[in-house]
């Protein structure tokens, strides 16, 4: 045992389980992430809990979302007892008040769970989720019983009716937005005209003339939307039983959708579980972000991500090849390459502020006075928004793609250089023919790195441009399409968001983890990928070396 | 060859069309190698321009003030008449004079042209008291020499006739232009305070050592605008001090008679129907005396001028028997002249002074800044007066003269002592290190101390290196020298991928998991420190014990392998621990006991959660660094060593570890960096508490995590906006710093082994 210490195997042990505890935390953290945002979209078995209240019972159901112990002292003996403690997600807020309860393990009649039979949860659009039996559906003063007649009608009628929301979604998002943008953009025009004093007379006329169509023709839109609103009135009522003996009307209009956990075959559960995810990926959030989807954090993270990929290729190359191919060695050159090196390591933080006093005040606040003078006191370019979210971010990972392009410069051989030139190119030829073709995958690294780095990045977007609830996407299909103006939302900060500031936390965790889940898929990706592309251009120059 | 091919070969090497093509690519050329070079330049030049902007924006804090005269004019009115009061707009282009002997005198403070001459409504009395009752807005109190009262407000009314800005004072009297009966006889003292609903009065009547204090109830009448008062109760007081100054503080509670040695009687007035005496001290230092004693912004601190050229600050402060007592928190030294005057600012605790050597000095309270001096003649020098918005004052002098200053003093309020010193704010019992820098009131102290915010910078960083150090470089050492090539070849990008996790991933984590968990589990997560390292080298020994033919199967480069679930199985172990210990140790609850019996404050969101949240996204870091440092230490030496004899981990400590601990050094310096800088982290998990303990159960705020909170809602180009910058300069500094000296290590020793 003494040799076994003196030869330092025990630290031989420690040194291997670091590499394990590593390990372990990376993907066990991977692993939970997982887990808890895809367990999100499985169809829950809701269950039916009998609990003692005093001499009554009472009659619980929901699904089961968290267990614990709880320890407490039992009053007779005096020695401390464990008791489960449950979680159980009951919906049916507006009845009930709060749709989470804890309920303690001593309180339940039977220990065994009991799955809740033929129970339905319905998913609405306000209120969250409702869990209940089918009583009666009525339409037109018809009503239907039974459990299948009613199934049958229903799902015919909620699938007419988010057909309707889809219409109506479209007509004031899109229809209606862009008359109101063109609106927004007349009332800026009188702006603009009285400022440079040629609102006369005539400009009056035409404003007032333009102004009048687009009213009109908002006003169509409002009518064809109140007509279509008409059409969801009259989809039916449906009546619910739910425990406790009550019954509850949920009108078709508001029911998302409808399902019977309970009910439903392994196949019809997977299949489920895949239009969840679907869902999750396209819908618009609800209920202050806790419910529905993150499609419109996905869309301007996409955006803010491409737009910084766009400015920041041509500064980080350019620098990279100033760096390797022009610019003399030196002391001076090797300060500059050591202080763009640090740059990766200032903290993210500190570009946002360097974003915010910068780019938002000083040139959006110059760029505002010079050109939206009219717009004044309201800011356009003098306010957090897409642009400055991108250039602020492009600066963050211009070091990562710097660095990445003149790695990949340096490795290409000296040999190949002094060929180009010697059979007559110029030195741009050389560059632009056989240096960059070259270097292509090593600063498709660095620009895959800087994106996934941008796309993780919260703490400076917080400053620059990003918002919780975004009105409008940043992109869309009206001229010019990508609006540099806007604010946007945000994946990690729709985490930090929805984790920390809302206020039924119970509720959108879940989605959190979905959210988080995505976000890791994006990035895990993407570094995978450099790091496969890393590797294959190792494996090109080696044979190039020889 | 051919002709027909040398003849194409001519062609197309000769002539002009040739010369045209080459001048073209040689132009080509010349225009990139600018191009590149202007744009290189140009992009290196926006990435250091970064800190050349953090600079820009902190400096304006540490100009001091400049002063510029604007004019000066003779005092208009009567000079021997003397100056009570001036009441001077926004814009400083009018300003009203009240004299003692009650006049109201309208002038243009560019020329000082007489705008209008009037009489206060006293009815031909004479005024025998005089004080401020409200600065802000301007309301002051005449003490009558029949025991009556008047309070008279100046505002001003702005009108563009013309499109021309035109101002014109405005003198109301909120309480009717009757003067109010207060005393019996003359006033000789006078204090009050105007509150919402009440108004207290305090004074001193003539031939009488009495105190009084009334306090007075207010009614706005429904009809018209005017406010009627009703006398609510009064008392009185027996005071042996002869008051030269009476002053009732903001909250109408406390008041002070000054003698004119500086002798005070601190009087409480909780109950104004008996006041009573709380403390005597003298507030002078040696054979001074008092010249001017005053309130500074806020009512709460007394500002006194001495003869000798002192401007001393008291305030009240709660002692250890939970009474509150005059203290002195702080001295200016204005030269050794007699301080004639002081006048405050109305939105800052900043204050200027005039004294008998004919200068006007700026200064400011809580910074302790002196921030400039002006000689405005070699005479004494009368009333000051700044302007409302403190980018003006003006002084009177000796012979006659009324000089209008223009005041250039955006941040007086930071200086190197209040953003790193222990400062003594208003109403804290001692000096602290506070960070507090906003608040609804507009008299408020902002606190703007950057050591706290430092010290939980650093405590977060050091408590997560204290996790991450010791498992990141052994880790690096098992991966650079023990591991096979096989297994390095995915342990290693699958380290490195932690460091690709959003943090604000790992935030919401530790915030709304991991923090709820550990504070459930706590004996657990303790045991883990524990159980974890001697369950790993008690499965090492045991290992040996094992027949050899299994022990074969895994050699060592394996080994991370095989303890992959032992180190699971350690810390699912160690957790489950957790209620055992707890209840055999810590009386079933550990956080119970850590508050009542180890009197430790807990935070859910603590240093312990951040320890481990923010050590698990370093580890990737010093991993990755430390790693290469050991992988290129030159395997001769490696060898050399090996062949002498030496064990594995011998050859590690006596010739790699060495070798490589320039490398290691550096990765320590980067994980260090990272730790400092993250945000998303410690913004979600600390709780964002400022507080100065090192208790690993409390939380902290982080210079990035309160850039984060509060950089949004500061305005543009305040004091606050600055000090977040200097905040984030400081974090630009310390990262550069310690990421400059990483490199800086690295590449030297780069060098030594490129030669070896």
């Amino acid at each position: 045992m003494k040799t076994w210490f003196k030869k330092g195997e025990h630290w031989i042990w420690m040194s291997s389980a670091s590499v394990a505890v590593s390990v372990v935390l990376v993907f066990g953290l991977i692993a939970m992430i997982s887990y808890k945002g895809l367990i999100h979209f499985w169809p829950h078995a809701v269950y039916e809990y009998q609990l003692k209240q005093g001499e009554a019972t009472e009659t619980l159901v929901g699904e089961l979302r968290d267990t614990k112990l709880k320890e407490f002292k039992n009053p007779q003996t005096g020695k401390p007892e464990h008791i489960s403690q449950y979680l159980v997600k009951m919906g049916n807020r507006d009845l009930y008040g709060i749709d989470f309860r804890w309920i303690s393990g001593s309180d339940l009649i039977s220990k065994e769970e009991k799955l809740a039979d033929n129970i339905v949860v319905i998913e609405r659009y306000e209120y969250g989720n409702v869990y209940g039996w089918l009583n009666q559906f009525a339409i037109d003063g018809k009503t239907y019983q039974g459990d299948k007649d009613i199934e049958s009608i229903l799902a015919e009628q909620v699938q007419k009716g988010s057909d309707l929301h889809a219409e109506i979604k479209h007509i004031e998002k899109i229809e209606i937005g862009a008359v109101n943008y063109k609106l927004e953009q007349l009332r800026l025009d009188e702006k603009r005209l009285r400022a440079n004093h040629e609102y006369d007379d005539e400009a009056k006329v035409k404003l007032a003339q333009e102004r009048a169509e687009l009213q009109k023709e908002f006003e169509q839109h409002q009518a064809e939307a109140q007509v279509l609103y008409k059409q969801l009135d009259s989809l039916g009522e449906l009546t619910v039983k739910v425990s406790g003996g009550q019954s509850m009307q949920v009108p078709v209009r508001k029911i998302v959708e409808f399902w019977q956990p309970n009910n439903m075959s392994f196949g019809e559960k997977v299949g489920f579980f895949f239009h969840g995810i679907g869902r999750f990926l396209s819908e618009d959030p609800r209920e202050a972000n806790t419910e529905g989807g993150i499609f419109p954090a996905m869309i301007g993270t996409i955006t803010m991500v491409l737009l910084m990929t766009v400015l920041v290729t041509p500064m980080g190359v350019i620098a990279a090849i100033y760096m390797r191919e022009y610019a003399k060695d030196g002391p001076l050159l090797r300060t500059v390459r050591i202080s763009i090196n640090n740059l990766a390591g200032v903290p993210s933080i500190v570009f946002g502020i360097f974003g915010l006093g910068f780019f938002v005040y000083i040139i959006g606040g110059s760029i505002d006075e010079l050109f939206y003078g009219y717009a004044l006191p309201s800011p356009t370019f003098g306010t957090p928004g897409l642009l400055w979210a991108a250039l602020t971010m492009a600066l963050l990972t211009l070091p990562v793609v710097i660095v990445s392009t003149e790695e990949g410069l340096s490795r290409i051989p000296r040999s190949l250089r002094e060929g180009g030139l010697a059979l007559g190119a110029t030195k741009i030829e050389t560059i632009t023919r056989i240096v960059l073709p070259m270097a292509t995958p090593a600063i498709m690294t660095g620009l895959i790195l800087a994106i996934a780095r941008a796309a993780g990045e919260v703490a400076p977007l917080m400053l620059v441009g990003v918002v919780k609830l975004a009105p409008e996407l940043p992109v869309d299909s009206i001229a010019p399409f990508v609006h540099l103006d806007r604010k946007f939302m945000h994946l990690g900060f729709h985490i930090y968001d929805v984790g920390f500031q809302s206020p039924n936390v119970e509720a959108s965790q879940p989605l959190v983890y979905a959210t988080s889940l995505l976000l890791v898929i994006i990035i895990v990706s993407l570094n995978l990928g450099a790091i496969s592309i890393r590797n294959r251009l190792r494996e090109k120059y080696k044979a190039l070396d020889n | 060859m051919s002709s027909a091919v040398d003849s194409a070969l001519d062609k197309a090497l000769k002539g002009p069309g040739f010369e045209r093509r080459i001048a073209r690519r040689n132009l080509k050329d010349r225009l990139s190698r600018y191009g590149v070079t202007f744009g290189g330049i140009g992009v290196i030049f926006s990435v250091l321009l970064i800190m050349f902007f953090l600079v820009y924006v902190v400096l304006p804090l540490f100009v001091p003030a400049s002063v510029h005269k604007q004019g000066s004019f003779a005092i208009p009115g009567q000079v021997a008449d003397k100056s009570l009061y001036y009441g001077v707009d926004e814009y400083q282009s009018s300003a009203v004079r009240f004299t003692e002997s009650g006049k109201m005198i309208g002038f243009n403070m560019e020329n000082g042209q007489i705008a209008f001459e009037d009489m206060l409504p006293i009815e031909g009395h004479k005024i025998t008291a005089f004080t401020i009752v409200n600065e802000i807005q301007n309301e002051i109190a005449f003490g009558l020499d029949d025991g009556r009262l008047l309070i008279a407000k100046y505002g001003y009314k702005v009108t563009y006739p013309n499109d021309k800005r035109t101002i014109t004072p405005n003198i109301t009297f909120p309480y009717g232009e009757e003067p109010m009966e207060i005393a019996d006889g003359e006033i000789t003292h006078l204090a009050m305070r105007d509150g919402e609903s009440e108004m207290k009065i305090a004074y001193q009547a003539s031939g009488s050592n009495e105190l009084h204090v009334k306090l007075f109830s207010k009614t706005e009448s429904m009809l018209s605008d005017t406010i009627t008062l009703e006398e609510d109760s009064s008392g009185s007081v027996a005071s042996d001090i002869q008051a030269k100054w009476l002053l009732l503080d903001g909250s109408g509670r406390n008041l002070y008679a000054v003698d004119e040695q500086g002798k005070t009687g601190y009087f409480n007035l909780s109950d104004p129907e008996s006041p009573e005496l709380q403390q005597t001290l003298s507030l002078m230092k040696g054979d001074e005396k008092p010249t001017v004693v005053r309130f500074l912004l806020g009512d709460y601190s007394l500002m006194v001028g001495t003869d000798h050229g002192q401007v001393y600050q008291w305030f009240p402060v709660r002692n250890a028997n939970n009474v509150f007592e005059l203290t002195y928190i702080r001295s200016f030294d204005t030269g050794s002249s007699a301080i004639k005057s002081i006048a405050i600012e109305k939105n800052r605790k900043g204050f200027a002074i005039t004294d008998a050597a004919g200068q006007f000095q700026l200064f400011h309270s809580t910074a302790e800044r002196h921030l400039n001096t002006q000689q405005v003649s070699d005479k004494a020098l009368g009333l000051t007066i700044l302007a409302p918005r403190a980018n003006g004052a003006i002084v009177e002098t000796s012979d006659g003269q009324l000089v209008h200053y223009e005041i250039d003093n955006e941040h007086p309020d930071v200086s190197f002592s209040s953003l790193w010193g222990k400062v003594w704010y208003e109403g804290y019992e001692e000096p602290s290190f506070t960070w507090q820098s906003s608040s609804a009131s507009a008299d408020f102290e902002p606190k703007f101390s950057l050591t706290p915010l430092t010290f939980g910078t650093i405590k977060a960083a050091l408590y997560s290196m204290l996790f991450a150090v010791p498992i990141a470089i052994l880790a690096a050492i098992y991966t650079a020298f023990f591991m096979d090539k096989s297994t390095r070849q995915w342990v290693k990008p699958s380290v490195e991928l932690i460091e690709a996790l959003p943090t604000v991933i790992l935030g919401f984590l530790a915030g709304l998991w991991l923090a709820p968990y550990m504070e459930s589990h706590l004996p657990g997560f303790f045991a883990i420190f524990i159980v974890v390292p001697f369950g790993i080298i008690l499965f090492g020994y045991g290992w040996t014990k094992v027949p050899k033919v299994i022990r074969q199967k895994i050699p060592v480069g394996r080994r991370a392998v095989l303890m992959i679930p032992v180190v699971i199985f350690l810390g699912w172990f160690a957790l489950q621990l957790s209620t055992p210990l707890e209840n055999a140790l810590f009386g079933g609850d550990m956080r119970h006991w850590l508050t009542y019996s180890a009197g430790i404050d807990f935070d859910q969101r603590n240093a312990m959660v951040i320890g481990f949240a923010m050590g698990f996204a370093l580890i990737p870091t010093i991993f990755s660094v430390a790693e290469d440092a050991i992988y290129n230490v030159p395997s001769y030496l490696v060898n050399g060593s090996l062949a002498l004899g030496a064990s594995g981990w011998q050859t590690m400590v006596g010739v790699v570890l060495p070798t490589a601990s320039p490398g290691i050094f550096s990765a320590i310096m980067l994980g260090f960096g990272r730790g400092v800088g993250e945000t998303m982290i410690v913004l979600m998990a600390s709780g964002n508490t400022p507080l100065m303990s090192v208790n690993l159960f409390e939380g902290m705020r982080t210079l990035s995590a309160n850039l984060a909170v509060e950089m949004a809602e500061a305005e543009v180009a305040s004091s606050h906006y600055r000090v977040l910058f200097l905040a984030g300069l400081v974090l630009f500094i310390f990262t550069f710093v310690f990421n400059t000296l990483a490199e800086v290590v690295r590449q030297r020793m780069r060098r030594k082994y490129g030669s070896l």
